[in-house]
């Protein structure tokens, strides 16, 4: 069952440029494979370890800002820019999760938050390098093997290949032991560092990766755009991103997946009648924080089998306001 | 020397604007362990209900009192329709004062419009003042005095009466308080509206010196969190000691190096995390 839907997933993601037939639906499924590479990665940080992370548009910002300043001011070629920009990128993760893993919890959320806005105000402020809030732009895209990737239909592809290479390495990675001592880490760190693991190391490595698969993305999303700018770094974008993982199901392979379809469509959906893309956000982050904790994808696994699964689990604690 | 005494100023100044802002954020995050990401959000808020109630004519205590109302009732709102119903899981509560936070900042953009609005100090407070042969800016002064003042208001209120004391009894142990008798569940919406109240005030009180505009909220909400995390999350002293060297840093960088303001302002939290996680006067180990 599992493995018709997968392969049915995947004979639909090979055709959907000829099922559409069209432009905009190409370009709109690009974006949705982009979303759905940054969302496997912030997953690996939020679902697997436990520790949400409200910076995580900066990784994406710093590999797009990177890559494109190496090939507007220094010339450099889309290889070797994009080699700096994940290497950068990667060591600039690795710092900030020195930091920001000298907690858990809600102050791991807040240091996250804090480092993310210091890049956000740097791409904003540092006008000299970042070009401020122009951005950069004018950027091309590049052309691996003499293929033009400025055809929507060869870059959809282009995603799809990078989507599905990062999909099945994560895949492997959360299956592997590693992934088994990462999910020890989140549910029970005590025991795991009674066992002699190093659940700080685990978590270090897993914040490590999650920016680098940001800074893959990033890459992806400065060639789609041709173009990056502060916006692309700002809170509203790291906060999108996470609602991506949540409203799909953190935690899970295909959840994430979900909801940066669903993300990315109702984005493009909803901003051709309004223009109040920030406020349906932030009501769609309440409903499904609220009504939908698990994520859609469990919620309707839910739905269908509601016998084999409790539809509460039962350990959460009783509200505390009951108890006066 | 001109420079550096004029720029002190303007630093304690921010300092005491961040104070408002943080001293309630920190209050909230001790008793209920939220860390309330629409602070920035209810901080602009109030900013923008003061501009309004002075541009119809009305005078800057009013604005002020408005405010402090105003997003106070609006925090209580949040509270009791929002978090309360996530009571017990800290993470959703938090993603969902980030999905409050947009909204409010969406919604101010909406009423407001998207240009920055000027805010006029009180006449009374408009003009320099003659200190040392200096000309200092009143109103920055008195910023500086009125949040001194809020900060002695809230010390007394909370070592001094007994909803202080009952605050302070759950900050250090919630079960065992409830376990007593202290009622959790007024004393979560009262400290909410009490937090969210400084911040509208602090908004209003910041206006003259920063002006309303979209964004402020992004802007002061990371300069609450860094802090927070260094003075402590859950101490008043804290928040006091913390708004004021941010003050310093974020003024005397913006000026000094304005490209790199942002990186300075981080300075000191990494050097914080790195020596002591729990912040200068931190108790809780969140």
């Amino acid at each position: 069952m599992r493995r018709a839907l997968f392969a049915a997933f995947l004979a639909l993601l090979l055709c959907l440029p000829l099922l559409t037939g069209s432009v905009y639906y190409t370009n709109l499924a690009s974006q949705a494979l982009i979303a759905a590479l940054f969302a496997l990665g912030l997953n690996l940080l939020v679902g697997y370890a436990g520790l949400t992370s409200l910076g995580h548009a900066g990784y994406l910002g710093l590999a797009a800002y990177t890559s494109g300043w190496l090939m507007t001011h220094l010339g450099w070629g889309h290889l070797a820019a994009a080699a700096a920009a994940l290497a950068f990128s990667t060591v600039m993760a690795a710092i900030f999760g020195l930091i920001a893993l000298r907690a858990a919890g809600i102050s791991f959320l807040m240091i996250t938050l804090a480092l993310g806005q210091v890049l956000w105000g740097l791409a904003y402020r540092w006008t000299g390098v970042t070009g401020g809030d122009n951005g950069i732009s004018g950027l091309t895209r590049p052309q691996p093997f003499g293929i033009g990737l400025g055809d929507p239909t060869h870059f959809y592809y282009f995603a799809l290949l990078v989507f599905l290479a990062v999909w099945a390495a994560v895949a492997i990675w959360v299956r592997s032991p590693f992934g088994a001592s990462i999910r020890g880490s989140k549910d029970q760190p005590h025991r795991m560092s009674a066992l002699g693991y190093n659940v700080w190391l685990i978590r270090w490595i897993t914040f490590v990766a999650s920016g680098f698969l940001g800074a893959v993305a990033g890459l992806m999303y400065v060639y789609y755009h041709q173009f990056i700018s502060p916006h692309s770094l700002s809170l509203a974008n790291s906060a999108e991103m996470l609602l991506m993982v949540i409203a799909g199901g953190a935690g899970t392979l295909s959840g994430p997946v979900v909801g940066a379809a669903l993300v990315v469509v109702l984005k493009n959906v909803a901003s051709a009648y309004i223009d109040r893309w920030i406020m349906l956000l932030g009501f769609v982050f309440i409903i499904i924080v609220m009504f939908v904790p698990g994520g859609i994808v469990a919620g309707l696994a839910r739905v269908r089998r509601p016998r084999l699964q409790p539809t509460r689990p039962a350990e959460k604690p009783a509200p505390l306001e009951k108890t006066t | 020397m001109n420079f550096w005494l004029i720029q002190s100023l303007n630093s304690l100044a921010l300092g005491g604007v961040l104070f408002m802002l943080a001293a309630g954020f920190s209050l909230i995050f001790g008793l209920m362990r939220i860390a309330n990401l629409a602070h920035g959000a209810y901080f602009m808020v109030g900013a923008y209900i003061g501009f309004t109630v002075l541009e119809r004519g009305y005078g800057f205590g009013a604005a002020v009192l408005a405010a402090g109302l105003g997003v106070g009732i609006l925090g209580g709102i949040v509270e009791r329709v929002v978090l309360r119903r996530l009571a017990g899981n800290t993470l959703s509560q938090v993603l969902a004062t980030l999905g409050v936070a947009f909204v409010i900042a969406d919604a101010s953009l909406w009423i407001w419009g998207g240009d920055p609005r000027p805010v006029p100090p009180p006449a009374l407070l408009a003009g320099g003042v003659q200190l040392f042969g200096l000309t200092f800016p009143l109103y920055r002064l008195a910023v500086l005095v009125f949040s001194i003042v809020v900060a002695i208001g809230l010390w007394l209120l909370l070592d001094q009466t007994r909803l202080g004391m009952m605050i302070r009894a759950s900050v250090d142990d919630r079960q065992m308080a409830q376990g007593i008798g202290v009622p959790a569940s007024t004393l979560f919406t009262v400290v909410f509206c009490l937090g969210t109240a400084l911040a509208g005030i602090g908004g209003v009180v910041a206006a003259p010196i920063l002006s309303v505009y979209p964004g402020l909220d992004a802007d002061m909400l990371p300069l609450a969190l860094v802090v927070v995390i260094l003075g402590g999350l859950g101490s008043l002293a804290g928040a006091f000691v913390g708004s004021f060297v941010i003050g310093f840093i974020y003024s005397f960088g913006q000026v000094l190096f304005p490209d790199l303001a942002y990186i300075i302002l981080f300075l000191p939290m990494v050097v914080i995390l790195a020596a002591r996680p729990r912040g200068l006067f931190g108790r809780i180990s969140a």
